[in-house]
């Protein structure tokens, strides 16, 4: 039977190494099976985050060969297997053990957003057409690979200025929910500092979720935010349109 | 013993799925101090794989229907074993939970003049289904989080409760250990609100997520709880069957509710012998043992399931109603259903049976004691109708919520204790596979319980394969009692495995005995010695288990008795 090296991180906060494992290829295969693999037959006490083993609750976010994915996804013979498979945690968060990552500061910055904020005499009518595009953001399974590529959180670690993608599709969610009342920009131009994100794009290429999150949200929220503070003009005209939101 | 956290609320949610969220919302909304607990981190309950939708008769659609239609079929697809008042108060409520989400800031598919969407589902009368394409789940999740995250309740994240405290007969508190590190957490309570989902994990193809241990249902059992219709464990007749690593991950009915169409290997369309008049409609535990059944006869596919095929509606139409289907099978088996059928066997589900409970205020028979949603039982009789446990969900959840605030604030001078006898014991059994030098690997005893669950316990039953099980249980329980496991206590998953192994060695337990006692077929539970109904006999009674000297005690008790206004309801034609 054909047999797949994994070399899987093991440590702490305190440090750590890879560890070689063989793991027999059954067809079809994905890398979190051969790490359920090697805790049934290796290591018992080998850490991993995972649910729904269907790519639909965010959980199992690893580094695969240094690309961040989603290990439940990632077939293993999408991947070279003459070399070792490699997995680590996901970088940009610290790491507790082994693949599993604190990511509890995504829950703080979270919090912080304003939610949803209708008008007390809502009618509830709303088209296919007006929810699509919030619709597309809310299929967020929260996996944070996004949150975990942005160099503006990985390299420079400004989580204390920058809330990253994940955030700002939150917001955009919100701020283009048909029947939302609340004004997010100054929060996002302040606070999360939307401003930070010179569009690389990086985030929208990891997303397991195939979400638009540089085109469809980040921009238009930065026009957004332009329009109202860098252009008064047309943010009267918007405004004497009678709807801040389109 | 060592030191530990203490944490102090009126009332303590167990799980942060749909019925948790719901329930530590509306405690909270009560006034209630609550605390959410859950395995994993938010957001990633069970609930969050749910597709179908949402049932509720909005009537957005076919505007024939009511909450009496909804209930009738809610009866009969659990052929009449449900608790009559939660079956109504749920088709009652039901609506109203749902456009409350959308008061809350969920995003339903729309109908074209601007209302929630709703498609068909099996055993529903009208379209009934509210959905988000096939991510209902998730957006009721995120909704109810976000709802839940602004509404002042503590949220402990990867947290698990391994034991119950109770002062003389009353609860009085939940004790755990915090995933990260090991260490052990004390939350002192006056109120418990179980909502900790199903049991699937006990199966080996199951289409449940690694939290589906039973641990609700072990921790209700040990505190004295009732269990009520445990034999009733749902298997959803399309799980998908290739590749081998997916095998029983879910193939939402949704595929059905569009149009899919089932057939055999000679092509034929096989639910004309079975259900002719609903088809591919029909009720999940008729569709389950007509594929089952055309496999064993030697008409299955290639694969061993039955072929499932929606790609007549357009390559267009299903990517739009059933986009995760579409990535499911392309990333997993690299199918294109759009072009080609998919292949289906039936896997392990959804329970049926659960915590007994008082249906208006969700209390169990221990003061203090609550459970909502799959841990809770009752509501879906012996089969459960698609889109019923998300409403499920939020009436109960809701209802749970209102109910341990209530009793949390008649309990006003709380001078409840811990016993620090019991704490002290629950601490010692959570240690001890470190202690233990000789012992076996949780693993391998977990895959051995999963293969006789599945070879014993499975779709098709007998008496003599059950009391097989029975002892086989009997064995891994020695087995489990001896278990020794390496490494630290930090997120250790071989240690939590063994606690919760003893959560699914008590639930298997009672599903076989209660399988074993029931000697009749009915819904989900099939016994090929007894293939009939017995309405005089079984068709009147729940299966009650229970703990006695500790050991596990199986009886009866009568069905609750029907007004005569829902019976007409009932016994009434469909529409
Ligand atoms: C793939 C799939 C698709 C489905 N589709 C539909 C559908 O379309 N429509 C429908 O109506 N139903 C559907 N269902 C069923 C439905 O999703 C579940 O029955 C429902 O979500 C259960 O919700 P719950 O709130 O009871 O539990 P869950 O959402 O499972 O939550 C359980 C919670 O309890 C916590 N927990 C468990 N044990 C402990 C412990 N010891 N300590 C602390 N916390 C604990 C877990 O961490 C989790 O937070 C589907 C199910 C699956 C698996
Ligand atoms: S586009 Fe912006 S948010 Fe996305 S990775 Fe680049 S800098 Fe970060
Ligand atoms: S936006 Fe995409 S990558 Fe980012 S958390 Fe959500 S699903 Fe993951
Ligand atoms: S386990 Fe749920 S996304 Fe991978």
């Amino acid at each position: 039977m054909a047999v797949v090296k994994m070399r899987v991180y093991r440590g702490d906060s305190n440090g750590g190494k890879e560890r070689e494992y063989e793991v027999p290829l059954e067809e079809g295969m994905v890398v979190l099976d051969a790490i359920h693999f090697i805790q049934a037959n290796y290591d018992g006490d080998l850490a991993v985050r995972w649910n729904c083993k269907a790519a639909k609750c965010g959980s199992c976010s690893a580094e695969i060969n240094g690309m961040p994915k989603l290990t439940c996804k990632t077939r293993l013979d999408s991947l070279p297997l003459d070399k070792p498979v490699t997995v680590y945690p996901v970088k940009t968060f610290p790491i507790i053990k082994d693949l599993v990552t604190d990511v509890s500061w995504n829950y703080k910055v979270r919090k912080m957003i304003p939610p949803f904020t209708p008008a007390k005499d809502t009618k509830w009518v709303m088209y296919q057409e007006d929810v699509e595009r919030g619709q597309e953001f809310r299929k967020c399974i929260e996996c944070f690979l996004c949150q975990d590529v942005c160099h503006i959180l990985r390299n420079h670690d400004k989580k204390n200025e920058f809330f990253g993608p994940r955030m700002f599709i939150k917001m955009a969610e919100l701020e283009m929910h048909p029947l939302d009342t609340l004004d997010r920009k100054e929060f996002l131009r302040g606070q999360a500092g939307l401003g930070y994100c010179n569009i690389t794009k990086c985030c929208t290429e990891v997303c397991p979720e195939h979400i638009h999150i540089t085109d469809n949200a980040i921009i238009p929220l930065k026009e957004r935010v332009a329009d109202t503070y860098f252009d008064p003009l047309q943010w009267l005209f918007g405004r004497s349109k009678g709807s801040p939101k389109q | 013993m060592e030191k530990y956290e203490t944490h102090t609320h009126d009332v303590i949610v167990i799980g942060a799925g749909g019925a948790g969220l719901r329930a530590a919302i509306e405690a909270s909304a009560q006034g209630a101090s609550v605390g959410l607990v859950c395995k994993s981190l938010l957001g990633k309950a069970h609930t969050v794989m749910a597709e179908g939708g949402v049932a509720a008769a909005l009537a957005n659609v076919d505007a024939q229907d009511d909450w009496k239609v909804h209930f009738h079929d809610t009866m009969h697809g659990g052929k009449m074993l449900n608790n009559w008042r939660m079956a109504q108060l749920h088709a009652q409520e039901a609506p109203e939970r749902v456009r409350e989400l959308e008061h809350w800031g969920a995003l339903f598919d729309r109908t074209k003049d601007g209302k929630i969407m709703q498609r068909a589902f099996g055993g529903h009368t009208w379209k009934r289904l509210a959905h988000v394409g096939d991510r209902t789940g998730l957006e009721m999740i995120r909704t109810l989080q976000d709802r839940g995250i602004h509404s002042g309740m503590d949220v402990y994240m990867e947290c698990t409760i391994t034991h119950l405290l109770k002062d003389g007969e009353r609860i009085s508190g939940a004790f755990g250990y915090w995933r990260e590190s090991g260490r052990f957490v004390l939350f002192k309570t006056k109120a418990v609100i179980l909502a900790t989902g199903g049991i699937g994990k006990s199966y080996k193809v199951t289409s449940n997520s690694w939290e589906y241990t039973g641990d609700g249902h072990a921790l209700a059992y040990d505190a004295g709880a009732e269990l009520i219709d445990m034999e009733f464990v749902q298997f959803h007749p399309t799980g998908m069957v290739w590749p081998p690593s997916v095998k029983g991950l879910l193939v939402t009915e949704a595929v059905r509710g569009e149009g899919g169409l089932l057939t055999n290997r000679n092509g034929e369309r096989f639910m004309e012998k079975y259900d002719p008049q609903r088809m591919e409609l029909s009720t999940r535990d008729v569709v389950a043992r007509s594929i089952y059944i055309e496999v064993q006869e030697g008409r299955g596919t290639p694969h061993g399931g039955a072929y499932l095929d929606i790609s007549h509606r357009g390559a267009e139409y299903v990517k739009k109603k059933l986009p995760s289907m579409y990535h499911q099978f392309m990333e997993f088996a690299e199918i294109d259903i759009t072009k080609e059928p998919m292949e289906v066997f039936p896997t392990t589900h959804y329970m049926m049976g659960g915590v007994r409970v008082d249906a208006d205020t969700a209390g169990s028979t221990v003061p203090g004691l609550f459970a909502a949603g799959e841990v809770a039982g009752g509501m879906h009789g012996a089969n459960r109708l698609g889109g019923n446990s998300l409403s499920d969900l939020l009436v109960f959840g809701r209802r749970a919520g209102l109910g341990a605030a209530q009793y949390a604030n008649e309990l006003r001078d709380n001078t409840l204790k811990i016993d620090d006898v019991d704490l002290e014991k629950a601490s010692q059994e959570m240690l001890k596979p470190f202690e233990n030098a000789e012992g076996e690997n949780p693993y391998t005893v977990h895959q051995a319980l999963q293969e006789a669950m599945s070879s014993y316990v499975g779709v098709f039953r007998t008496k003599e394969k059950l009391e097989d099980g029975l002892e086989e249980l009997q064995v891994l329980k020695d087995r489990a009692s001896q278990l020794r496991i390496e490494g630290s206590r930090m997120y250790n998953p071989g240690w939590h495995l063994c606690k919760d192994l003893k959560s699914m060695l008590i639930v298997s337990e009672a599903i076989a005995k209660s399988a074993h006692q029931r000697e009749e077929s009915r819904g989900a539970h099939s016994r090929v010695d007894f293939p009939n109904y017995d309405n005089e006999k079984w068709g009147t009674v729940n299966s009650v288990i229970s703990k006695d000297n500790g050991t596990m005690k199986i009886g009866t008790s009568p069905l609750p008795q029907m007004p005569e206004e829902l019976r007409k309801i009932v016994e009434g034609g469909h529409k």
